[in-house]
């Protein structure tokens, strides 16, 4: 196995770079079955973080995972399922996107949500579960293996447009961060 | 052990200071003896990093679902001229023109195929065309320092640019930034998913630099730092630099061999 390139921090600089028109908006606003994701990325003493950027990665509400072509050039049609959201001056982010759907039978949908910004060496990843299914955030593989008070930082708060999901970095009720083989 | 440490009078601790406290990391982390290969997240003297960093263990995960796969990119999403940062405006900008190349491959040596490369980087003087870059280096009108490419079904990515300079940056008194180009990495999961800087061989920044020691180890930061290389250097045109790229793990594609 060859040992992997080291990450380094996104730094303080990405804010001309890496965003691109409608990066957020995985679907247009205005779409009949449009939610919204969105949160706070808070520091260790509770400050938002002006200089985040995250990234979502979901599967399409039938449960199929997008390899469609065109996040970067968004068409207003095609679901590719990633997106990107620099967080603004109080650290709120906010997508525009679909509901994830279970990608087996009585899986939990969830989003992947991928957390970069100035002061963290390496990137973050987490999972934002959706709060709807009881029973499938009940089985759900991952959910068991992690403290029960720690369990609700993985899932996402309903809301009449859609869902809430805060990323606290630190602290009392820091956000579970997940690491994956081979890391 | 984390200290936490908001001393807003922390940006005038000198660099002799800030040599010691990463001595002291190099020191504890020989002494644990135990290989790390990426930075550490609670890396004291990188002082933006001491509220941001999850004072928790990352938790254990089994990919599964979404977490196999990554978005796909194409032609609709990035064309072929954007990797050549030289090209983007009416002139030829300043610097030392370069060309940057290598493969992007998993730990097992094969190929990332077709995957996005996103770069960006400060101008020849230092710069960065940024609105909080505040260091009164020139500007230059003809260089963003923004590129993206696909790599090719060899895993391998090209971009002509300019050489970027150091700059100086708040972390402590006198602190300046080794050069460096910032890259943005898709794998073939989306676990793979990597966002790091390159760098110049023989730097003298690189003992100095808070971000490039948040790798403890040698070996590792060695990792980071391209290798002039004279093939890819062209006659009367571009020096030529070259860094491959290994993303973490190994990813069997059994779904390709389903098709």
């Amino acid at each position: 196995m060859l040992p992997p390139t080291p990450a380094q921090t996104v730094g303080p600089f990405f804010g001309y770079a890496l965003p691109f028109p409608q990066d957020d908006e995985l679907v247009p606003p205005g779409r009949a079955d449009a939610i919204r994701l969105h949160g706070d990325v808070l520091d260790g003493s509770g400050a938002g973080v002006p200089d985040a950027l995250l990234e979502l990665w979901q599967a399409a509400p039938d449960g199929t995972v997008p390899q469609e072509p065109g996040s970067l050039r968004r068409d207003g049609w095609t679901f590719t399922g990633w997106g990107r959201a620099s967080t603004d001056d109080a650290g709120h982010y906010s997508f525009t996107t679909l509901r994830p759907g279970a990608t087996e039978p009585g899986a939990a949908p969830f989003f992947l949500v991928t957390v970069f910004a100035r002061g963290l060496m390496n990137r973050l990843f987490t999972r934002a579960y959706l709060p709807d299914d009881a029973d499938a955030l009940a089985a759900d593989r991952l959910l068991a293996t992690v403290a029960a008070d720690r369990r609700d930082t993985l899932i996402a708060a309903a809301e009449p447009t859609g869902y809430r999901f805060d990323v606290r970095l630190q602290g009392e009720d820091e956000t579970v961060f997940l690491a994956y083989p081979g890391e | 052990m984390t200290t936490i440490d908001t001393n807003p009078n922390a940006a005038q601790r000198t660099q002799a200071e800030m040599s010691a406290e990463m001595a002291e990391q190099t020191a504890a982390y020989e002494r644990a003896g135990v290989e790390e290969t990426q930075p550490r997240l609670d890396y004291a003297p990188y002082r933006s990093s001491l509220l941001r960093h999850p004072t928790k263990d990352l938790h254990h995960a089994d990919p599964e679902s979404i977490e196999l796969w990554s978005p796909c990119f194409g032609e609709r999403d990035v064309h072929p001229l954007e990797s050549d940062l030289t090209i983007q405006h009416g002139g030829e900008p300043i610097g030392e023109r370069m060309v940057v190349t290598g493969r992007v491959v998993d730990g097992d040596g094969r190929p990332v195929r077709r995957q996005l490369v996103e770069i960006w980087q400060a101008n020849a003087g230092g710069r960065y065309v940024h609105k909080r870059d505040q260091h009164p280096a020139p500007l230059d009108p003809s260089f963003t320092g923004v590129g993206r490419c696909l790599t090719d079904d060899d895993g391998t990515y090209r971009f002509t640019t300019i050489k970027p300079g150091p700059y100086p940056w708040k972390n402590h008194r006198n602190a300046w930034r080794p050069a460096h180009i910032h890259f943005s990495l898709f794998g073939t999961d989306f676990t793979q998913r990597l966002v790091t800087q390159m760098y110049f061989p023989g730097d003298p920044l690189f003992a100095l630099d808070p971000i490039y020691q948040s790798i403890r180890d040698a070996k590792a930061r060695d990792r980071l730092v391209a290798t002039y290389d004279h093939d890819v250097t062209t006659h009367e045109w571009a020096t030529g630099y070259r860094w491959d790229i290994v993303l973490s793990g190994s990813h069997p594609t059994p779904l390709e061999e389903d098709h």
